[in-house]
């Protein structure tokens, strides 16, 4: 009998929290949910992060670095110092905002702004590639976990 | 090698990993000396963070011996002994470079997760969930150490290795809540939890002056523990009311500052523990806040309350109202280790940091699931389940 409450329970939690899992990760991806969806600018918003850096070291002679650079024309971008000696803001976001449907080019905006952050203060990029582990069961919440893990460098609320 | 891995709900195995090997110029690979449990695992054990994957390494308070180094890496060499902080962090950042060293901006490959619960993304740590960068923990015979310039420290040759062991995650916790607590001589603080981030805040309170340290906890091996090694006194909320003896303790006016080090899984006597254990298991809240509410209340009017067990989520019934009334400051962190980890080491060289006693049970890395089964049942008076990959650190 407490075996089977047990399982109930685990059972329970597993679907629950994998459900709170899922709903926390499209907040992840789609950071207007969190304020009820309200963003009517998300297409067209800047996405930026803020380098430890002046301006004169983040973009030297007016070049931008890799991989922001490797976009090109694609994108816009603009920066200035940071208030309170704190860097320099790096904003970008893509010229045309209905290029890709399925937000792939904001995805890849946020990733390489945070590519270019890592590259300017510590001079590479922390490799998480590859991860060490036992034997791999393939669960429904194992599996959502590892197809939000491939992407988290390019989510999130940036 | 071999690795404790996190299986499931309440399970662990020992499994064969691949060796981990250098991959960024900063990195190390350490040969684990001594591997602890912290009461944190236990919330990744319970599925209460769920960002774990089957066969996910756990493991995240560690020291031993460096076996390899980056082509970057200046402060260290091959032989040497470290102890490394839990925390992943770059160092460079305007976080780190401003000692809020947990807040790393560059330290957590998946940004994303955290930024979604949060609103931001925090710095990365072994062994503790894909929702802190996915690095495989240090309960194995081998683990890569990033940014090893940052997050290594040389251990003085005068410290025994089960206790420069703590210095990596329950001490230098335990001192970033008492210190951002801003605990000033000739405060009375009191500290919920007696594990060893409790008594590890407790000491850092009596170093950093305050006049009364009381600790609170139900269980006698662990309250013991407080007033032979660490020489605060106790309280077993079992027996008495906490709020009661506070109040009369400190001349009706309660605590200058109450450190909670006890986390999402509190514990409590009170009707409301069933109400909040239904609650959490139906996923109608994440956390347990019990602790959180007493410490609230038993604070003083301007007084200091620091979250400094793990929480992951959402509470119910958070006492806002005496928060705004009672003037307190709230606050919470985890350890920003790196600015406190080179001051522990040497009080633990002078021995006014003392943590031998938390290493209750030391078993070899083989007896991964047992060790963790002694430190969730808290059998056998187990405070902390230590594993020796390797066959064993330096004696004391």
């Amino acid at each position: 009998m407490k075996g089977g409450r047990l399982a109930a329970g685990v059972t329970v939690v597993a679907v629950v929290g994998g459900r709170l899992l899922v709903r926390q990760l499209r907040v992840a991806r789609q950071p207007a949910m969190a304020d009820g969806g309200r963003d009517r600018r998300r297409d067209t918003r800047w996405l930026a992060v803020t380098v430890d850096r002046e301006p004169d070291q983040v973009a030297s002679g007016g070049q931008l670095p890799e991989p922001l650079a490797a976009l090109g024309d694609r994108i816009e971008t603009r920066t200035r110092p940071a208030p309170g000696g704190k860097g320099t803001e790096v904003a970008a976001r893509p010229r045309t905002p209905a290029a890709s449907r399925d937000g792939s080019d904001r995805q890849e905006l946020r990733a390489a702004l945070r590519r270019a952050k890592q590259l300017i203060e510590v001079g590479e990029v922390l490799a998480a590639d590859p991860i060490l582990h036992g034997e791999r069961t393939a669960t429904p919440a194992g599996l959502a976990l590892e197809a939000v893990t491939r992407r988290a460098d390019r989510e999130g609320v940036l | 090698m071999k690795a404790i891995t996190w299986r499931g709900v309440n399970k662990t195995a020992v499994e064969a990993v691949d060796d981990p090997r250098i991959l960024n110029s900063h990195d190390i690979i350490l040969e684990v000396g001594l591997t602890a449990t912290c009461g944190s695992d236990l919330h990744l054990l319970g599925g209460y963070i769920p960002a774990m994957r089957a066969g996910d390494v756990l493991g995240h308070e560690f020291m031993g011996t460096v076996a390899e180094v980056g082509s970057g890496v200046r402060k260290h060499k091959v032989g040497d002994r470290v102890v490394v902080c839990s925390f992943i962090s770059c160092g460079r950042c305007w976080y780190c470079r401003n000692e809020l060293w947990s807040l790393c901006d560059n330290g957590n490959p998946n940004p994303a997760i955290t930024e979604g619960l949060w609103g931001s993304g925090v710095g990365g740590c072994y062994g503790y969930s894909h929702a802190l960068g996915g690095f495989a923990g240090s309960h194995a015979n081998y683990v890569r150490v990033p940014y090893a310039d940052q997050g290594a420290f040389a251990i003085p040759d005068e410290v025994p290795d089960v206790r420069a062991l703590f210095a990596s995650d329950a001490a230098p916790t335990g001192w970033t809540g008492a210190h951002q607590a801003e605990v000033q001589p000739g405060d009375v603080v009191a500290v919920w939890g007696a594990g060893g981030v409790g008594q590890m805040a407790a000491r850092a309170s009596m170093l950093l002056g305050a006049e009364r340290v009381v600790v609170i906890d139900r269980f006698e091996n662990r309250l013991a523990q407080v007033a032979q090694h660490i020489g605060a006194e106790t309280l077993d909320y079992t027996q008495t009311s906490v709020v009661a003896e506070l109040k009369e303790l400190t001349g009706g006016r309660g605590p200058d500052v109450c450190i909670e080090a006890v986390g999402m899984e509190a514990h409590s006597n009170d009707p409301s523990f069933l109400y909040d254990q239904v609650k959490q298991q139906l996923r109608l809240q994440t956390d347990r806040p019990t602790a959180v509410r007493e410490a609230i209340y038993a604070c003083r009017k301007g007084g200091t309350v620091f979250t400094l067990g793990v929480f992951a989520g959402l509470v119910d019934k958070f006492p806002l109202g005496a928060v705004m009334n009672k003037s307190l400051t709230l606050r919470g962190a985890q350890q920003h280790g790196h600015r406190y980890i080179p001051r522990i080491l040497e009080g633990m060289r002078t021995g006014e940091i003392r943590t031998e006693h938390l290493a209750t049970h030391t078993l070899p890395l083989e007896e991964g699931p047992k060790g963790y089964d002694l430190f969730k049942t808290k059998e056998d008076g187990c405070v902390r389940a230590v594993f020796q990959p390797n066959g064993g650190g330096r004696p004391s």
